[in-house]
């Protein structure tokens, strides 16, 4: 156990900043620190040609294989590059749905005609992905999902809604949970498709969040095809491909979180300074508090990552997501109380938040997405520490 | 960068494991919680001669195996685990320490070997009744006086002070303040003018003592050298370093204290069903899991930083702030997990037959000693520039 990094990981590490000096500048400068949590919706333009620039010099999908246009880099050159990334400001990737879910999860289960079609879009940015598991009726209950695919004259029509679905607005792709099966409940029966977005039977709504702005999206599927081909795995795979899809989301796709929420407590830690809340003794030991525990959160990814390279679970990562959800909700809530009466006077009408605002908010969701609170409590509970399931009705 | 075990460090973690398992059960804690003393010496000699525990960071050139302070912590987690009654964490994590940070090589030859075959237990005393846990609760004086030092003061809170052989005292120039005219001295314990009283503490299994200096005359050699210059410096780097033992004795104790409380919830029935299967008690080990496994990143990373300490590798401020931060989590994640696992076991936790009151008691006294939460929050905030 140590943790200093080896001479070659140091090279690395220059050469990421000397990349990242060179071209996070010009037309870039302007999103810079820009485009994280709460801010999504801002830039989407420059920051789909900023990630074409970093596909150009090779800096997207950098853990994938090299075969897949990766440069398969090791845990320690990702955290290097997320580090340097933060360090440099670097803005909210548009890209991260196709390069941390769907991307590996193509790789762990595509066929090879698929990872050729489908990687190089994701490698090269030009794709972006989103997912589509939620529904009205399955949230937390995600195997409850009624929308439906059946195959006619070798194609998959899909019929249904999806609902919050992230950035589905400014995709290419949908991977979607849908049911094969009609007559199948709960897990079985399920399909896991890879559906494009730019078709007459795809419809994006988008919804009105908290913020005042608009992140996700309801989805309809009316008739909407899926190519034969465009199927991951097999029909009642769905439910496999699209948990093992969620390891890969708690899984290095994290750092980079890490590093934001680093910027984010710099930033509270700089206005405590400047407007004296830093002197309030219950402010400093909350501050010390957040500081604790990004540390913490930092060693707790490190020892998750550095236990398994395959990308697999291993029982102290159940506790991950709860950890950072809970983390990032209470900074959201210390800006707030750092900036105290300030923290209510919103950049401009009619409702333009600050930074800070939107981290206030939208740091709720935090709690919610992904698996909320009570759904990790569960599984930390029943499949880290072996306790009962919990009971479930027959399904009408 | 790696931040798992090495092989060599998993093998010394499972050995210490299933030592602890086998010779240190909740009989044996018991036994030697009830004597004055706080442990059974036949114990301690197979600690020390069997294990080599006592030896493990202490260098090679004082008869030690000269390994690391990520040993160290993963020793100090599973002695915390079973509640081990027995001087470690006062010879080794405060005397040894202070010896290796602040002693001259003659000091060194002379002590260390004897504390790395346990043949020597050794403690340090710095601060007196005042609750403070850096140099400024060092009370106790010393003065030249031609060739020797006389020291006058107290000491409370003197982990293993009734038993130790060896004395490392924190003391200062009259009228010096703070971390400034601090000296550190060795001396044997049965020096004339030293008082020692058994101090009996609500949790039984580690002893404290309160010590009192009375015209101590010890011969100038008794101060530490190679540390004279800036003792105060090199005192707060051995209470880190102490910190950090504590911290992961703390990690160990609450991992222990939510096992035993799951395996009780998995037992008990209620309502026709485990009491594990109901969400709210689920949902209490979830969070008593999450801080357990964030406690153990914590300790880890700080017997890491605390290495290099020892190697001199890293500044002052980066191993307190270390300390620190592992210190605060880790005092209210070891109470958090006690007083949790005590409600999930309902009127049986409140009894002196479970061994639930033994970590509730040890996770107290634990959090206030070397500082509470809430100290090394204030220590971070200030260190952040607040
Ligand atoms: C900002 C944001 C972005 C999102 N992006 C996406 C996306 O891109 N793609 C996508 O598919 N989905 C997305 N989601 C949806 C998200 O995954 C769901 O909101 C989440 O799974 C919860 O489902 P629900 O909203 O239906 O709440 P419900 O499941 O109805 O939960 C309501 C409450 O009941 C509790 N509850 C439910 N079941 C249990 C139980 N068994 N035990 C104890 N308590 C329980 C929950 O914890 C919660 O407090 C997004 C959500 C948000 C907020």
């Amino acid at each position: 156990m140590r943790l200093s990094f080896s001479e070659d990981d140091e090279r690395f590490r220059r050469e990421v900043a000397d990349w990242l000096r060179a071209n996070l500048c010009g037309e870039f400068e302007q999103i810079r620190f820009r485009g994280g949590p709460g801010d999504e919706h801002m830039f989407s333009g420059e920051r789909k040609r900023w990630e074409q620039r970093m596909a150009e010099g090779g800096w997207t999908c950098i853990g994938w294989p090299r075969e897949y246009g990766g440069r398969g880099a090791s845990i320690e050159q990702q955290v290097i590059f997320h580090e340097e990334y933060a360090r440099a400001g670097g803005p909210g990737r548009v890209g991260h749905i196709g390069e941390g879910l769907a991307g590996p999860t193509i790789i762990a289960f595509g066929t090879e005609e698929q990872k050729a079609r489908l990687l190089p879009g994701i490698r090269n940015g030009t794709e972006l992905w989103c997912q589509g598991y939620s529904e009205p009726g399955a949230g937390s209950d995600l195997a409850n999902v009624k929308t439906r695919a059946r195959l006619e004259n070798g194609r998959w029509l899909l019929n249904g809604q999806k609902v919050w679905t992230s950035l589905a607005h400014e995709s290419q792709w949908c991977f979607v949970i849908a049911r094969t099966d009609p007559e199948s409940v709960a897990h079985a029966g399920l399909g896991f498709f890879l559906v494009r977005m730019d078709q007459p039977g795809v419809t994006v709504r988008p919804i009105e969040q908290i913020t005042g702005t608009s992140e996700f999206n309801e989805v309809f599927f009316d008739d909407a095809v899926c190519d034969a081909g465009d199927m991951l795995g097999k029909p009642g795979d769905g439910w496999k491909i699209g948990m093992a899809l969620l390891g890969f989301e708690r899984g290095v796709s994290t750092l980079g979180q890490q590093m934001l929420f680093q910027n984010e407590l710099d930033e509270v830690i700089r206005i405590a300074q400047a407007n004296g809340r830093g002197k309030d003794p219950v402010i400093r030991q909350r501050i010390a508090d957040a500081w604790i525990g990004l540390r913490i959160m930092r060693y707790n990814a490190m020892r998750m990552l550095s236990g398994q390279q395959d990308g697999s679970l291993s029982r102290e990562a159940t506790a991950y997501k709860l950890y950072w959800a809970v983390w990032h909700r209470n900074l959201g809530k210390l800006a707030m109380d750092v900036l105290g009466p300030e923290a209510e006077v919103i950049a401009e009408a009619p409702y333009e938040l600050t930074r800070l605002q939107s981290l206030f908010l939208f740091t709720r969701s935090d709690t919610i997405y992904g698996g909320t609170n009570q759904i990790q409590r569960n599984i930390i509970a029943e499949r880290a520490l072996g306790m009962p399931k919990e009971p479930r009705p027959a399904r009408a | 960068m790696e931040f798992a075990f090495t092989e060599e460090q998993q093998m010394i973690r499972e050995t210490a494991e299933q030592f602890l398992a086998d010779h240190c059960d909740s009989a044996a804690v018991r036994r030697a919680m009830a004597t004055e003393a706080g442990f059974e010496p036949e114990l301690w000699h197979r600690i020390a001669g069997e294990m080599c525990w006592t030896a493990i960071h202490v260098p090679e050139a004082y008869g030690g195996l000269g390994l690391g302070y990520v040993e160290v912590v993963a020793l100090m987690e599973q002695m915390g685990r079973r509640l081990l009654c027995a001087p470690y964490f006062s010879s080794i994590c405060l005397g040894a320490n202070a010896l290796l940070l602040a002693a001259g090589e003659a000091q060194k030859e002379r002590w260390l070997p004897a504390i790395a075959d346990g043949s020597c237990r050794a403690t340090l005393a710095w601060c007196d009744a005042s609750g403070r846990w850096d140099a400024t609760g060092v009370s106790a004086t010393f003065v030249r006086d031609g060739e020797d030092y006389v020291l006058d003061g107290d000491y409370r809170y003197v982990v293993d002070g009734h038993t130790a052989g060896l004395l490392i005292v924190a003391a200062r120039t009259p009228g010096s303040a703070g971390t400034a005219g601090i000296g550190l001295f060795a001396l044997p314990a049965d020096t004339a003018g030293v008082t020692r009283a058994w101090l009996p503490t609500m949790d039984q299994t580690r002893k404290l003592a309160s010590l009192r200096l009375e015209q101590v005359r010890v011969p100038a050699a008794a101060l530490l050298d190679a540390a004279a210059t800036d003792a105060g410096a090199a005192l707060a780097n051995i209470l880190a370093l102490a910190t950090v033992a504590l911290a992961a004795e703390q990690a160990g104790g609450a991992q222990q204290i939510l096992d035993i409380a799951v395996a009780y919830t998995r037992e008990r029935q209620q309502f026709g069903r485990t009491i594990a299967s109901f969400q709210a008690v689920k949902h209490k080990a979830a969070d008593m899991m999450l801080k357990a496994e964030a406690a153990r990143s914590a300790v880890y990373y700080a017997g890491c930083v605390a290495t290099e300490a020892l190697a001199g590798g890293v500044a002052d401020a980066e191993l307190a702030a270390a300390a620190s931060l592992a210190k605060a989590y880790c005092s209210e994640t070891y109470f958090f997990n006690a007083g949790t696992a005590l409600q999930l076991h309902g009127g049986v936790g409140f009894t002196w037959e479970y061994d639930v009151h033994l970590y509730f008691k040890r996770a107290r006294a634990s959090e206030s000693f070397l500082g509470d939460a809430a100290e090394h929050r204030e220590r971070i905030a200030a260190g952040l520039g607040l």
